[in-house]
């Protein structure tokens, strides 16, 4: 789902600028989060709805969630509504096969979308854009799929249910109702417009710019006609990085004139890179040091850890203990944030640490510790990924129990 | 990581007299042999060793010595079969060398501080004595004084022992194991090389492996990834197995108890267990399912239709 970054699009400093190929705060600053939702006219996700979440599920609310992870919308009260009147909804995301090595970032959706699927009993979709890497990264027909493939084994052992979970590659699946569904979408967005939107130019290849309705289709549920048959008017709930907003806008904004439901969003905040101060850096998986990838050794997660998270903490301890730690930018503290379950827990590390009583050290040591469970547990599940297991994933066949 | 130049760079430092001779990367005796005459010197063959408590020995001999690994194994007074092949990694991560280029020079590396070191004693009826400086494109001559000069010189005593001494029993009541005073006073552990298919980060230290006889890892398996060990396999069995399913939740379960149970009240310990266990065995259930469905859907796509 992630579209190539475009260096030719020129980033003002004294703005920032958030699009599918660009993420970079003002003048090397903070990511202002809440001027985006303005920016982009989306919703921030208050505390009411997730209490109404949390309530709706029977369960406490995802760590994501109760963080702030996830923190805008479109649309998402309206789902709940409907999902509160009996009408469900299904789940739609999707990853560019773009490399074999996945870093935590590429992770964070998934797990969300697996909680999604868990807590509210609805089917998912999972899309992986195979003819996009091609086009846009020149990989060979082969190599993308092959990528596509061993991606899909990582996005499985997230924990997604075969019984409710259907992975398609676009260039196995495009066609038929999928395609006729293209052809509908594309008829209503002008040359224009989509070089508005996404920035193509009369240099770039026409491949390209056919591409925009392959991943806008699988919001509407008659593309998936062995999986919704009859079910036209089923909602749609798309988690993703928030910078995809431009591109289901455009989604959006189509659906009505078609007869379709506008799919909700629920976007989330960029996945920092180890060595970022703010949050300038999105991870990058080109540059190993930025990231944490699932296939590092507990040896090299430590080393990542302390030798290139960025520290809040100050120079000397004396220091650290009279001001404390700046948590603002503190990369561990912010990771911690994300991944580690116990609210009561991060608490205690954001106050001792923020107060100087903790140091860096241990807050790193803490930080290994849950990432390295992580990692472990993601690589126990992907060992017992067989190939019919994602055969089974990716098998065009009805799912009779997709809402239990 | 010792780079091999820093081996002649002692040899000049001490004055060693040797010869160097470059080649095309050898992975095998009989290959460098191609390269080096024998009139050069006596070849060597090179043993990379580890004992069942994670102690690791080098063993250069004669090629022509015979090496029993488990005449040795008992004169070290590790019984029988305690002595084995050292894993890959440990090449890597303690002798900072590739496949075939075990050499006693490696012992210059930091890592290789607890990694005992055994020479042949008809090492010093030779002229000269042929090793890789570190590398295996490289192989250089000296004779065993040259080498005991250079084992000083980073603070290693040469032990020259009779490999073939093969007395009967080898070890018993008026016979000690002679050798065990060689055997490390630390253990090492090397961290076992995770899961990879084709993981970018192996692509350089493993390009040797490709040439050697086939090093276990590398069979292609039909059924998910590569590379997996046997310790793996069997964790596996738990998202195919019941029992094994039952077990792994059973064990998890029963250590949580052990280590929070200690005066807990028991409606408190409930929450724990709820808090702590429900995602994780939500996760293992999930594969569980997974794993039986895919099984099923196989099982389905080979069946027979039933006969009219």
């Amino acid at each position: 789902m992630e579209v190539d970054k475009k260096e030719e699009i020129a980033s003002d400093s004294s703005e920032q600028v958030v699009n599918p190929w660009e993420v970079s705060a003002k003048d090397g600053g903070k990511i202002d989060y809440d001027k985006l939702i303005d920016q982009f006219g989306c919703q921030r996700l208050d505390e009411s709805l997730i209490d109404r979440v949390e309530r709706l599920t029977s369960r406490q609310p995802h760590v994501f969630l109760r963080r702030g992870v996830f923190f805008a919308h479109r649309d998402f009260d309206l789902v709940l509504d409907a999902y509160e009147r009996g009408d469900k909804f299904y789940l739609y995301t999707g990853r560019g096969p773009s490399s074999e090595a996945l870093h935590l970032g590429h992770l964070i959706p998934f797990m969300f979308t697996k909680y999604l699927q868990e807590a509210f009993k609805v089917p998912l979709v999972i899309q992986l854009t195979d003819d996009e890497k091609c086009m846009w990264k020149n990989l060979s027909v082969e190599e993308s799929q092959r990528l596509a493939r061993e991606n899909a084994k990582d996005i499985i052992a997230c924990g997604f249910d075969v019984t409710k979970t259907f992975i398609f590659s676009d260039f196995d699946y495009v066609g038929g109702a999928f395609y006729k569904n293209m052809v509908k979408v594309a008829k209503c967005v002008t040359l224009n417009k989509a070089m508005g939107i996404f920035g193509f130019s009369g240099e770039d290849h026409i491949g390209k710019l056919s591409f925009p309705p392959v991943q806008a289709v699988p919001s509407f549920p008659s593309s998936f006609p062995h999986l919704f048959p009859g079910k036209d008017k089923l909602r749609c709930l798309i988690p993703c990085a928030i910078d995809q907003d431009p591109y289901f806008r455009m989604t959006r904004d189509v659906a009505p004139r078609l007869g379709y439901s506008k799919p909700a969003l629920i976007e989330s905040s960029f996945f920092p890179a180890l060595q970022a101060s703010g949050e300038n850096g999105k991870m990058s998986a080109s540059d190993p040091n930025s990231a944490i990838y699932v296939t590092d050794t507990a040896k090299d997660i430590k080393n990542k850890i302390n030798r290139y998270a960025f520290s809040g903490g100050q120079d000397s301890i004396e220091k650290h203990r009279e001001i404390g730690a700046n948590l603002e930018v503190d990369i561990p503290v912010k990771y911690l944030s994300f991944f580690l379950e116990d609210d009561a827990e991060l608490e205690h590390i954001k106050k001792e640490y923020g107060e100087g009583r903790m140091l860096t050290g241990e807050v790193k040591k803490r930080l290994t510790e849950v990432l390295t469970g992580m990692v472990e547990r993601h690589r126990m599940a992907r060992a017992a990924v067989t190939e019919e297991m994602v055969d089974a994933f990716m098998a065009v066949r009805p799912l009779p129990n997709m809402f239990e | 990581v010792c780079n091999y130049r820093i081996i002649f760079w002692i040899f000049q430092e001490l004055q060693i007299d040797y010869s160097k001779y470059e080649h095309p990367p050898v992975l095998t005796v009989e290959e460098q042999a191609k390269y080096v005459s024998s009139s050069e010197g006596a070849l060597s063959k090179n043993l990379f060793l580890k004992d069942k408590k994670n102690r690791y020995y080098i063993v250069s001999a004669m090629t022509d010595t015979k090496v029993d690994m488990k005449v040795l194994s008992q004169r070290l007074g590790l019984g029988k079969g305690g002595i084995r092949m050292a894993p890959e990694e440990a090449l890597s991560e303690l002798l900072q060398v590739s496949l075939g280029c075990v050499t006693p020079f490696a012992v210059v590396n930091e890592s290789a501080r607890d990694v005992s070191l055994l020479l042949d004693q008809k090492f010093k009826n030779q002229t000269r004595c042929i090793f890789h400086p570190l590398s295996n494109d490289v192989s250089v001559s000296l004779n065993t004084l040259g080498l005991d000069k250079f084992l000083q010189s980073i603070g290693r005593d040469s032990v020259y022992i009779d490999l073939e001494v093969n007395a009967n029993p080898v070890v018993g009541k008026d016979q000690p194991p002679d050798l065990a005073v060689y055997v490390p006073s630390n253990s090492v552990v090397v961290p076992e090389l995770p899961t990879k298919t084709a993981s970018i980060q192996t692509a350089s230290k493993n390009v040797s492996a490709e040439k050697t006889k086939p090093v276990a890892s590398a069979k292609p398996s039909k059924l998910a990834g590569n590379g997996k060990s046997a310790v793996e396999d069997s964790a596996l069995l738990v998202f195919k197995n019941p029992e094994k399913f039952v077990e792994e939740i059973l064990d998890k379960t029963t250590a949580l108890l052990l280590s929070e149970g200690k005066g807990e009240n028991v409606e408190a310990l409930a929450e724990t267990f709820r808090k702590r266990l429900t995602s994780e065995f939500t996760h293992l259930a999930v594969m569980y399912k997974n794993t039986a469905y895919s099984q099923g859907f196989y099982a389905g796509t080979q069946s027979q239709p039933k006969r009219p």
